[in-house]
């Protein structure tokens, strides 16, 4: 029996091979060619102050992001957690709906509101102040990183918040401890994995974003997502776009090892 | 503990950060004016001028079409596979629900780049093909993650039973098993209708020759400064967003179900 269905999926196996993972095989050699033959120029360009400014620029606004977007997701997820009823379900389609609109239309609102004859700069103006440069900074960048993707840290911890079981929090209590160590001791620790997985939700769309940069950063090569997109559809350098990918889905890569280690060594502790 | 009427204002002050750009640009839609925070007056005239523009009306028919044949095929062949997958062995299953897994954990950036690169070396010729194919690409693994948990619940002896009864396979598919999937392949549709609609990353790098879709067609507009017609092309998708997500809503029946389309979305 066991076999006699399961020939359905061998043509999505097939699928899957050709148009997942071999693309990502293409990359990869793609990366590591130059004219056809063996190279690595690619790397060599990429290893370079110019280009690695770039790597390093967009590593910190992706850490700054993730960094607010925790600071700020961890009290709200606990404060949403507490609530209850209806009134907790409203609120998570109120979290969860912004998700759901266009990504390149909710990064676009925002020039609107920060631009030179925008929102902020006409209150500015009318409480008597001087114009502010926002739009076209890396300030307005990070913003549009944050504004983006915090769902993505508070839906994650609010699950795992929910998740837990209140009768350690009570027991907690009732062995003498105070708010402080209860959340130090228990809340914390037990929504470790909560926080892991909204880091990587936030920090990998944010290292690779190359719309937010364009939008409300104006700069054209300021993250490696506009290195790549740049050598692919404007300089039509291949190569070098493939090398700057596969650097891409290293540092994501090595972000994922280094978070997956933390999160083992939490739980070892326990 | 004392109820609060309303709740905490750090919820609050997020909510006001979250929907205010969106607001904003619903009320400039409306606005007289073209450019500025000024309102200088009430107006349809961005809606008109936005139905007159060629452009942007092509890239709504492709958008549509792309999304409706996208997710029809994806469906079809998701709910298939899924079939499949249920009656694989473990490791099977698991290699290829990792595989499935790739283009929902993967940036958008680097599935798009993949494909490019795949198309350059098949040598195929950029346009509404390439864009199709990478559109089922990215849709299947979404009907799959929405309709094998729910096609997983279904015990293996009723198709059996079927089969001792006399009933061709076909039969007992059409008969037995659909219509317990009903659910879960509608909202797979509408999920993977959506994600279609939405996408514009995977779009940007995978379509040439005139084709585009609206998101395109807004970027290469939000690029060049401030349009009210954007403001007036969103609003009308924010609207259509809203409506999908009723009717998805309206779908769902089982907790279970309601969780895997969160999971999809945080994937996302």
């Amino acid at each position: 029996m066991k076999n006699r269905f399961n020939r359905y999926a061998w043509p999505y196996a097939l699928w899957t091979v050709v148009i997942i993972v071999l693309p990502l095989v293409v990359i990869f050699v793609f990366s590591f060619s130059k004219n056809g033959s063996f190279s690595l120029e690619g790397y060599g360009l990429f290893f370079t102050p110019l280009y690695l400014k770039v790597l390093l620029k967009s590593l910190e606004l992706a850490l700054k992001a993730t960094a607010i977007c925790l600071i700020v997701g961890y009290p709200i997820a606990l404060l949403i957690s507490r609530e209850e009823g209806t009134r907790k379900s409203t609120l998570m389609l109120l979290l969860m709906l912004p998700m759901w609109i266009n990504f390149l239309l909710k990064t676009y609102a925002w020039r609107p509101i920060l631009g030179n004859t925008g929102l902020l700069n006409s209150f500015l103006e009318m409480i008597g102040l001087d114009k502010v440069q926002f739009l076209y900074t890396e300030g307005a960048v990070l913003l549009g990183m944050v504004y983006n993707f915090i769902p993505f840290m508070i839906l994650p911890i609010l699950s795992v918040l929910d998740k837990m079981d209140h009768k350690l929090i009570e027991a907690a209590h009732d062995l003498g401890a105070d708010d402080r160590t209860v959340f130090l001791k228990v809340v914390l620790p037990l929504s470790l994995p909560g926080i892991i997985s909204g880091i990587s939700l936030v920090f990998m769309p944010s290292v690779s974003t190359f719309i937010i940069p364009i939008i409300l950063g104006g700069g054209q090569d300021m993250m490696i997502g506009n290195l790549i997109e740049r050598q692919f559809l404007k300089v039509g350098n291949w190569n070098f776009g493939s090398s700057i990918s596969v650097i891409l889905m290293l540092v994501i890569l090595s972000a994922m090892i280094i978070l997956s280690l933390f999160d083992r060594e939490k739980r070892g502790e326990r | 503990m004392k109820k609060r009427k309303l709740p905490h204002w750090l919820i609050l002050l997020l909510l006001i950060f979250l929907y205010m750009p969106i607001l904003v640009l619903i009320t400039y839609s409306f606005n007289e004016g073209r450019t500025g925070a000024e309102w200088t007056g009430f107006t349809f005239k961005w809606y008109a001028e936005l139905f007159r523009d060629r452009n942007i009306l092509k890239a709504m028919g492709y958008t549509i079409l792309i999304a409706f044949i996208a997710s029809t095929v994806s469906t079809v062949v998701g709910t298939i596979s899924a079939w499949g997958i249920k009656y694989m062995g473990r490791r099977t299953s698991g290699i290829l629900l990792s595989i499935n897994d790739l283009p929902l954990l993967n940036p958008d950036l680097v599935t798009a780049i993949s494909l490019m690169s795949l198309y350059i070396f098949l040598k195929m010729t950029f346009g509404f093909m390439t864009l199709l194919l990478s559109h089922i690409m990215f849709s299947i693994p979404y009907v799959i993650i929405t309709v094998l948990p729910v096609l997983r619940r279904i015990s293996r002896h009723q198709m059996e039973a079927a089969l001792d009864l006399g009933a061709k396979p076909v039969v007992g598919l059409f008969k037995i098993i659909l219509p317990q999937l009903k659910q879960s392949i509608i909202s797979g549709w509408l999920i993977a209708f959506t994600m279609s609609v939405d996408d514009f990353v995977i779009s940007f790098f995978t379509t040439g020759s005139g084709v585009s879709n609206i998101s395109i067609a807004v970027f290469s507009m939000a690029r060049r400064g401030i349009n009210p017609k954007i403001n007036a092309l969103s609003s009308l998708m924010f609207a259509v967003v809203i409506a999908l997500l009723l009717i998805i809503n309206k779908n769902r029946k089982t907790r279970k179900e309601d969780l895997a389309i969160e999971e999809n979305i945080l994937l996302h």
